[in-house]
């Protein structure tokens, strides 16, 4: 898959910036207007305006329309799909752990035996 | 990101790293074994259903290991180096023979939480963000689960 259109590289790509994060991040407790989101930042609104739109492109987060007076709303269903992937990495390696924990415990039997 | 039970694991929002931590009932000088003895190895180290065969294995600074899990006919092989091997660490490079020009640095700590556990804190350096979200996506495995269909399924229908 080509990382640069490939959706998932560009939901961690738009993610890896700061103020995009924290964007998020407020966007997660309630929808809010462009100017809304650029009021506690020493940036201008278009500023914060283009990081919607990296975060829009990535498919992160919704806006009706181009106005600034529009709310942008989070697209939950994108980030239970990064979710996803990282809880599913998760449990494969839970998996192979728990398959150490048995032998470490067969370990710790052997040692036992060593000692009786 | 992090869950509370088992395994936790975090995906660097800014640096194309993967942290796992894990407790074990075990000595940090067992878990140390269970990661370096070949034998001991292949038992846990391959994903169900599948057998790992160790082609060459030599767990000291400076040496080299290289096995193949294999289900099936059909098998996959892993290699790398062991650059640092200490009974409270080990750091290796981790390479899949099917993507040779991919290479990961992995550190593993020991550490002892007494009472005969131990803590195993495994870092995974790959050499960029996109490659380890695709590292995230193929799991290293065969197949196609309920999630992947999913998320396929929402590629496909023009969600994201």
């Amino acid at each position: 898959m080509d990382p640069v259109t490939d959706p998932l590289s560009k939901v961690f790509a738009a993610l890896a910036d700061p103020t995009r994060r924290d964007l998020v991040a407020r966007l997660s407790v309630g929808d809010a207007t462009v100017g809304q989101l650029a009021a506690p930042y020493d940036v201008s609104v278009q500023a914060v305006s283009k990081h919607i739109k990296v975060l829009a492109d990535a498919g992160l987060v919704r806006r009706d329309g181009t106005s600034h007076r529009r709310p942008v709303s989070l697209d939950a269903e994108v980030f239970d799909m990064a979710t996803a992937w990282i809880e599913r990495y998760r449990k494969k390696a839970e998996e192979r752990y728990r398959r150490l924990d048995a032998l470490l415990a067969e370990m710790n039997d052997e040692r036992e035996d060593d000692t009786a | 990101m992090t869950t509370s039970t088992g395994a936790r694991i975090e995906a660097d929002p800014t640096l194309p790293v993967i942290r796992i931590v894990r407790d074990f009932a075990a000595t940090p000088m067992q878990l140390f074994r269970a990661h370096t003895d070949p034998d001991l190895f292949a038992r846990w180290v391959g994903p169900d259903g599948m057998a790992t065969r160790i082609r060459h294995w030599d767990a000291r600074s400076g040496g080299a290991w290289s096995y193949v899990a294999a289900r099936d006919g059909q098998e996959y092989g892993f290699h790398g180096t062991f650059h640092e091997v200490r009974p409270d660490r080990i750091v290796q490079t981790f390479t899949f023979d099917g993507e040779p020009d991919g290479v990961a640095l992995e550190t593993l700590l020991f550490e002892d939480l007494g009472d005969g556990r131990s803590r195993l804190r495994t870092q995974s350096l790959v050499e960029s963000i996109e490659g380890r979200d695709a590292w995230l996506r193929s799991g290293m495995e065969v197949g196609v689960d309920q999630g992947y269909a999913k998320l396929e399924a929402l590629v496909a229908g023009g969600h994201v």
